[in-house]
């Protein structure tokens, strides 16, 4: 007997068994950090809790930690699959190729791989519109310094940090026409001493103002040591550091998302997705603005977050020029998914070039 | 670009503070490795260290106590590669290996409820004329207090080893184990008092990351920074001295290459990154036509044969 | 008092012996454990030892053993002829990175065309980089007398900054939409290190790990240069007074470790893994000095090792899910294994002795 023959029988066995027993919905969540990294693995462990809150004992949830990209990840997700789950969220965009291996083996059992571009009959994709909130952040950013000089603490060079960037200073620039970007690129996700370090050559240079999009609160840290200093809480709320300096955050919240799934999964209407949810659906959390942004700034960032929710506004609305000067979107235009999906240049103003 | 948004006195102040906690665990490893014994496991070590300080702190909230704690911590898990390598005559390399590989899957299980907690603060040296001095003010008396203890323990390292007995005994041990052990000194003593000797360094340096200069505690975040600590020693061909430069140089190239970035100078980072590395080979060929070179008995099991 | 006493011989009866006790005390010391977790740990144990051999889905989790323990193998086999002649490459991490991206490069050079020439070139080549990057401790170590286990540690680092390069520069898959990672060998046909037999694990990786488990062991027991390697590493005066040439040993020890190193980087690359990416490397190189020293360095010691590592891999995840163990836990658990097995194998070359006080 073929072995996809031998492992399809098997989990057709396993999923008899399981219904048999109960009919609980079992859902596989495959994470590449452990689950106390308080930002990315620990996002998207808040949304499985969320998952059983909802369903209670209707739903059964596993997960595995600290897995590796790579034949480790395909073994884990085959276990799941072996072991009854009915839904496998795999939650890196490394886990991409696996993701549709395994599926192809597993055609009863569905699929959600996050960030990648892969899908297939039961593999769906789902990702967040950080950039919004990046514009939001951009706009509080371009209002609250002083020194017009803003440091950004980007991880690697993807399009995913690429976006945020030129959200977050198109927002800066179109409120402060006289400000600049300070980017380090700490070639890491996660790296709290490095991370410190970055913030604090920022703030030496004069930044009063620091983004990141690497996940530990060391930034914040140094941010509250140096005294002036704004930040924005990344992945997490990182509400300990409010209400200054961390005046607002971007959250990832996978609980709706990963809820709707199950559910759908329980009613048997489960398709083939790929989804791109932002602050509208409720993907993309903004964390509280604080009382130390001023009213009329926290009215205006409010204002956006609305229009942003509702469609009324895009983040990338023309016109707007690369920058090496040429035109990418006319007056009004706005970005295809496309484009962003893809980015991988700066728009006009930033200085310095993506590493590569 | 802009060189000149880059001020020297602060990148000075900072890379201080980045290279202290390379250079405790550095200054550690070093007399672990005089004696003769080379641990691998100082990642493992700081990280312990690193979450025994951070949660005595946060439960006592006193930051002193934490670091009284991260160094027992530290000490207490070099015990066991003491006991397997002095007592249990087990190799060196597998089981500093083995040590690693416990410390951090044991910090992460100690750490779980410790997640997204912020510790408590520690004060910085504040003296009222000098701390305002202009350059060397920053400089030299605006830091926290451990700063100066991984300084003071340079100092004294080098002039225990120099001048004193222990300093005397330490070295003989570590050059020939069957001479010193000829002349009646304790070899598995001294080994096993340097051993814990490290592990409370490194304990401690692990702590400076986890309450002082990150502050927080996240599982794996000590990321390296034990073996760079490694490196550091051979680096500095086993001199406390060389040891306090090294970790100037290893944090002083780190801190730069972020301020350059800020600035807007472009470069490879990735090779930057890879230079301490290249530079302490080259330093290790340079020194091997030294006479500095490394005890003797590194490495090495003893056993005495009656 | 207790004291140790040196076995004339090697016990051969506590060689096999103490395994077999460390694994025992290992699950006593872990049930404990996961007990103190709250979890029960007799069902822990047997879901980390038990299920992946004979559980029921255990008819996917064996090959995976191949898998998993194919590169721990054949790493772990290279390191332990120069371990035995006290040549400590502890770099092989590095081998591993610089064997993949070489193999990997020479393949994705001739993308997209297809002829049977290419794998066996990538695996050249792989093999070379591997070798390369262990020669350069190699020379320094003859050349100069610098130590070759600080320089092969030094090298892994500068190795990972490599493959980062690499993935986000020179081999990046330029169809990847700007991610990070090269193109993926599992679509390039006759770049693929495909399972040779479905459903088995095997793939010509773990075949090489087989290949060298049976060369090593031919090499040191019936060949001169294995005995040369055994005497070196047990008397290295009598070595040298019985014609022994150093500098060719290290040469050959070192670049042999290097060559396997690299060759199970490019395997895996072009196999299992797939692609070169930032996180390729997740410490084959390291856990395999582990196995060398669990195997005693015998070749079938490392052959078993090797695949008891796997097993607590494997059966780890198994836990994790099944169970909610924390990873963490399963990281204790392998630390506690090490250091029984480390601890005991003092008792095949040591006998202990209760002498009481004066007699000493």
């Amino acid at each position: 007997m073929k072995l996809t023959k031998l492992l399809a029988s098997a989990a057709l066995v396993a999923g008899l068994a399981t219904t048999a027993m109960a009919e609980k919905t079992k859902v596989g969540f495959v994470y590449v950090g452990p689950v106390g990294d308080g930002g990315w693995t620990y996002e998207h462990d808040q949304g499985r809790k969320a998952v059983v809150a909802e369903f209670g004992d209707d739903v059964e949830t596993v997960y595995v930690e600290n897995v590796p990209e790579g034949p480790d990840a395909e073994r884990v997700m085959t276990q799941m699959a072996l072991e009854g789950a009915d839904l496998i969220f795999t939650t890196s965009f490394g886990y991409m190729d696996q993701t549709i291996n395994v599926a192809k083996k597993f055609p009863k059992v569905k699929f959600e791989h996050a960030t990648g571009y892969k899908t297939a009959d039961n593999v769906s994709v789902y990702s967040a519109r950080f950039y919004e909130g990046r514009a939001v952040q951009g706009h509080i950013a371009g209002k609250m310094t002083e020194s017009n000089i803003i440091g950004y603490i980007a991880s690697f060079p993807i399009p995913e940090v690429i976006r945020g960037i030129n959200s977050a200073y198109i927002h800066a620039k179109k409120v402060n026409p006289d400000v600049e970007f300070k980017i380090i690129w700490a070639y890491t996700w996660f790296d709290p001493a490095k991370e410190a370090d970055a913030a604090k050559a920022l703030i030496e240079q004069g930044a009063d103002v620091i983004l990141q999009h690497t996940d530990s609160t060391a930034p914040q840290a140094a941010a509250q040591a140096a005294g002036n200093v704004v930040t924005f809480g990344q992945a997490s709320d990182m509400s300990e550091y409010a209400p200054f300096p961390r005046v607002s955050s971007i959250i990832d919240d996978w609980a709706p998302y990963y809820i709707a799934r199950t559910k759908a999964v329980m009613d048997g209407t489960w398709s083939t997705a790929n989804t791109w949810d932002g602050i509208g659906a409720g993907m993309v959390g903004i964390g509280e603005i604080s009382d130390r942004v001023p009213a009329d700034v926290k009215a205006e960032a409010m204002a956006m977050v609305e229009s942003l929710a509702s469609g009324d506004y895009h983040a990338f609305t023309g016109p707007l020029k690369k920058q090496d000067g040429s035109d990418w979107l006319a007056e009004g235009e706005t970005a295809d998914d496309g484009t962003l999906a893809g980015m991988n240049f700066y728009v006009e103003g930033i200085v310095g070039d993506v590493p590569n | 670009m802009d060189l000149s948004a880059i001020n020297p006195v602060l990148l000075i102040a900072s890379l201080m503070v980045a290279a202290t906690p390379l250079l405790l665990a550095a200054i550690g490893e070093l007399v672990v490795e005089k004696a003769g014994v080379l641990n691998l496991g100082v990642e493992g070590m700081m990280i312990i260290g690193a979450i025994c300080g951070f949660a005595i702190a946060v439960e006592t909230t006193n930051p002193y106590l934490g670091l009284l704690a991260a160094m027992a911590g530290g000490a207490v898990l070099s015990l066991l590669f003491a006991f397997l390598t002095q007592v249990a005559l087990a190799n060196q390399v597998a089981s500093g290996l083995a040590l690693t590989l416990f410390g951090l899957g044991l910090s992460a299980l100690m750490g779980q409820s410790y997640v997204g907690i912020k510790p408590p603060a520690m004060a910085k040296l504040d003296i009222p004329f000098l701390t305002d001095l202009p350059i060397i003010g920053p400089i030299l008396f605006g830091h926290d207090p451990v700063l100066y203890v991984g300084l003071a323990l340079t100092a004294a390292t080098w002039a225990l080893l120099k001048y004193s007995r222990l300093g005397l005994i330490l070295r003989a041990v570590g050059e020939n184990h069957e001479a010193a052990h000829a002349l009646g000194y304790h070899v598995v003593r001294t080994r096993v008092l340097a051993i814990l000797f490290g592990g409370a360094c490194a304990g401690l340096g692990g702590a400076y990351i986890s309450l002082i200069r990150v502050p927080q505690w996240t599982e794996g975040m000590t990321a390296g920074i034990g073996w760079i600590a490694l490196a550091l020693v051979v680096f500095a061909s086993w001199k406390p001295w060389r040891v306090l430069l090294g970790a100037y140089l290893f944090g002083g190239i780190n801190v730069l290459q972020l301020n350059l970035q800020a600035a807007g100078v472009a470069i490879p980072v990735e090779y930057l990154a890879m230079s301490p590395y290249l530079i302490t080979i080259l330093v290790l060929v340079i020194m091997s036509a030294d006479k500095s070179r490394a005890p003797a008995s590194l490495g090495r099991i003893f056993h005495a044969s009656q | 008092m207790i004291h140790l006493e040196k076995r004339p011989q090697p016990s051969r009866a506590w060689a096999l012996m103490t395994p077999v006790i460390a694994v025992i005390v290992t699950m006593i010391a872990g049930g404990l454990l996961f007990a103190a977790l709250g979890k029960n740990p007799i069902e822990a144990i047997r879901t980390i030892f038990y299920d992946p051999l004979f559980g029921e889905f255990s008819f996917y989790y064996r090959p995976q053993l191949l898998v998993k323990g194919g590169p721990l193998i054949l790493i772990a086999i290279g390191l332990s002829l120069g371990f035995r002649a006290g040549i400590w490459n502890i770099g092989a991490e590095g081998q591993y990175i610089v064997g993949a991206i070489c193999g990997a490069a020479a393949g994705l050079a001739f993308y997209p065309m297809e002829s049977i020439v290419i794998f066996p070139l990538m695996i050249f080549f792989g093999a070379l980089g591997g070798l390369i990057w262990a020669m350069i401790p190699a020379l320094l170590k003859v050349k100069f007398g610098t130590n070759e286990i600080l320089v092969s540690l030094m090298l892994v680092y500068v190795a990972e900054q490599l493959l980062a390069s690499m993935s986000l520069g020179l081999l990046k898959n330029p169809e990847g939409f700007g991610f990070p990672g090269s193109r993926n060998f599992q679509s390039y046909d006759s770049a693929h290190n495909a399972e040779l037999i479905t459903g088995t694990g095997m793939h010509w990786g773990v075949v090489a790990a087989f290949i060298a488990v049976i060369f090593s062991y031919i090499l040191l027991n019936k060949h001169i240069l294995g005995y040369n390697i055994r005497l070196t590493g047990e008397a290295p005066r009598a070595a040298r007074f019985g014609g022994v040439n150093p500098t060719r040993l290290v040469l050959f020890c070192m670049g042999a470790s290097g060559a396997l190193a690299g060759l199970a980087g490019l395997f895996e690359v072009a196999g299992p893994a797939g692609q070169v990416s930032i996180d390729f490397n997740v410490g084959y190189g390291f856990t395999a000095i582990i196995v060398a020293f669990l195997g005693r360095l015998h070749p079938v010691g490392i052959l078993l090792a090797g695949l008891l590592m796997a097993l607590t891999y494997i059966g780890g995840d198994i836990a994790q899910s099944s169970l909610s163990l924390p990873s963490a836990a399963i990281q204790v658990f392998q630390g506690m294994l090490l250091f029984f097995l480390l601890a005991l194998d003092v008792l095949t070359n040591f006998r202990i002795r209760f002498a009481t006080k004066g007699a000493a």
